[in-house]
């Protein structure tokens, strides 16, 4: 599971470089939102997306624990 | 006037949340409960605090400008970017901080780096870069209140009275209230901010007659077609502008923060919440800005556009003086308050005006935050405490923040804020430098103190090596950079129209690059904290003890 969402993260980071709508204004998505400015404003929605995930599948559990439960066992647990 | 009625009440209101903050808070107040509340902060306020304390002037009125002369790649640079980058290393490392925090009672970064690579001057040395890299921030606040005062009430309010309103209301929310009342002022700016985008979208939109037309007639113009696409923009630059937004978990009003909530739970709906309100904020500010370019019914706006022609026609011939007189004119920031003043009913434009006045007075923070670095890594560490007692601390903590907050009025007062806004963005790279150390700290235990002093170190010289060679040579024309190294015909070092580039890229990815090299060389070279240090931070692997390579004392789901 951490290898996949590795790569999503790794994935997304690629996604902001869309060299794809460099040059391009149109379409304009609605009639007025560039389509470079919209491809952006739906990496956020995605972005936020690919949190909800990590949350869900990665989200680190011991953290609120007192430290003396995550000592190793033999300096007591 | 009107308007500026609305901002007095708001200023009001946020004074009177500190003050409701100090009355709330416990008698005999302790050092956790001045500076971080005592890590109690709810899910809501944490949440919008958090994202409150990092939207600063620039979030509205910068970027705005930003998009008024650059176009729409300012959403791709500023915030789509920080809309991955920032949650993530929330995430992994504000999570973290918050857990170590919460176990060994830590309240400042620097308090963790002693204590994990066991060291006492160096933590003093990144003490004092965290402290240099934060306070032109501070100073660029005030100023921005003062400006922003001055423009919303139409030139009424004098600089030096707005400056000098806005650093009392924030010197007196946070002086009483703590991190508990600059918590809850941050809730209010963030609410009124993520209110104002849609607001002043609808506004502006029924004012221009829709945006369609402008769009069209924007694409039809050369002068302002590429402004809809990132063309002027090349990709290697844009790329390396992803590495700004890891100054973000780096810088200590943000990491200091992390330690608020009351339960790490509550960084989930921040992490998955934050890209959505970035949105909110960021896309109706840059769009808004791109399309004040056809807002030539506004007076001020139509001269900016003309100072912009002269600059692109004439820019290669004209003194050095006259260029940057136009460059000064033609500078965008003040346009959503301009567009605002002239589509919106006065009383609406008083309310947005407070939304603009909410995320100028940022700096509410990184008082605080200086505040309690002083006090914990200084006045503290150097037995400060134990001499004069506990409650000493926190009235220390208080004259630091009338003290800070008068010399940033001062320094406001008398010095050019173009200093400032250079070594405001020089202290975004700085960060983003510094966030090696964040990293080696939480997840490598063979990292030692010599290699945190290797790349703070490594930091100072950049961000001021930077400094001097964009003072010592002159911003070109756009388009036209200024070689000043070259390899084998490739271009090493630029000056460039906004800053300098390293082999085309931004400065702060040669920075963090080498600031992590350097973690890694001098940390194997040498000499490891105890091994009873690193087994209070990670995991013992193997039964002689040794600890396991990388982690954290954590498990995940998976």
């Amino acid at each position: 599971m951490r290898l996949i969402l590795t790569s999503i993260v790794v994935a997304v980071y690629v996604l902001h470089q869309d060299v794809w709508f460099w040059r391009n204004a149109r379409p304009l998505v609605f009639g007025f939102l560039p389509i470079g400015l919209f491809y952006h404003a739906a990496f956020c929605l995605l972005c936020s997306a690919v949190m909800m995930l990590l949350v869900k599948f990665a989200w680190p559990l011991d953290l609120d624990k007192p430290a003396s439960a995550l000592l190793p066992e033999d300096e007591g647990r | 006037m009107i308007p500026a009625l609305f901002v007095f009440a708001y200023l009001a209101v946020v004074l009177y949340v500190g003050i409701f903050a100090f009355r709330r808070s416990a008698r005999g107040q302790s050092a956790e409960d001045y500076f971080l509340a005592s890590r109690s902060l709810g899910t809501a306020v944490f949440l919008f605090s958090l994202f409150g304390t990092n939207m600063t002037a620039f979030t509205i009125l910068g970027s705005s400008g930003h998009a008024f002369s650059n176009g729409i790649v300012t959403f791709g640079l500023m915030a789509s970017a920080s809309a991955l980058i920032i949650p993530l290393s929330l995430f992994l490392i504000g999570t973290r901080l918050w857990a170590l925090g919460k176990r060994f009672g830590f309240m400042t970064p620097v308090q963790f780096f002693r204590d994990r690579w066991e060291c006492g001057h160096i933590g003093t040395v990144i003490f004092a870069v965290q402290a240099a890299l934060l306070v032109p921030y501070i100073i660029i606040g005030v100023m921005g209140g003062g400006s922003t005062l001055a423009a919303i009430s139409g030139g009424w309010v004098p600089y030096w009275l707005g400056g000098a309103l806005v650093a009392l209301v924030v010197m007196g929310y946070v002086f009483f209230g703590g991190m508990r009342g600059t918590a809850w002022v941050n809730t209010l700016q963030t609410i009124l901010f993520l209110s104002f985008g849609a607001a002043s979208l609808t506004i502006i939109a029924s004012g221009m007659g829709g945006f369609r037309q402008a769009a069209e007639e924007m694409l039809r113009s050369p002068a302002t077609a590429p402004l809809l696409t990132r063309e002027r923009i090349s990709p290697w630059f844009f790329l390396s502008y992803t590495f700004i937004p890891l100054s973000t978990i780096a810088f200590p009003h943000i990491n200091i923060f992390c330690l608020t909530a009351r339960r790490v739970q509550q960084f989930k709906p921040t992490v998955i919440l934050y890209p959505l309100c970035l949105l909110a904020i960021w896309l109706p500010s840059v769009f808004l800005g791109v399309m004040a370019n056809r807002a030539t019914a506004v007076p001020s706006i139509a001269a900016k556009l003309e100072a912009r022609k002269v600059l692109t026609a004439q820019g290669s011939v004209l003194p050095p003086g006259e260029r940057a007189r136009l460059r000064q004119a033609a500078a965008g920031d003040d346009v959503i308050v301009l567009l605002l003043n002239h589509y919106a009913p006065v009383w609406l434009a008083g309310l947005l005006g407070a939304g603009i006045m909410a995320a100028v007075m940022a700096s509410d923070s990184q008082i605080l935050a200086l505040s309690t670095m002083f006090t914990e890594d200084v006045f503290a560490f150097y037995g400060g405490k134990e001499r004069f007692g506990p409650a000493a601390q926190v009235h220390t903590g208080r004259i630091f923040v009338l003290g800070l907050t008068a010399v940033a009025y001062l320094v406001a007062l008398r010095a050019p804020a173009s200093i400032f806004e250079l070594a405001v963005q020089y202290a975004f790279s700085g960060y983003s430098s510094l966030f090696p150390l964040l990293v080696a700290a939480l997840f490598w235990n063979g990292s030692t103190k010599w290699g945190a002093l290797a790349s703070t170190l490594w930091t100072v010289f950049a961000v001021v090596a930077v400094a001097v060679f964009q003072g010592a040579i002159p911003a070109p024309q756009f388009g036209q950079p200024t070689t000043v190294w070259t390899l084998f015909g490739a271009a090493v070092l630029s000056r460039t129209p906004g800053g300098t580039a390293v082999f085309g890229l931004m400065p702060v990815v040669p920075m963090v690059l080498i600031s992590s090299l350097l973690m890694v060389a001098v940390s194997f070279v040498t000499r490891k904290p105890s091994r009873q240090t690193i087994s209070r931070y990670f995991q013992q692997s193997d039964p002689s003890g040794r600890p396991k390579g990388f982690g954290l004392v954590v498990s995940s789901t998976n």
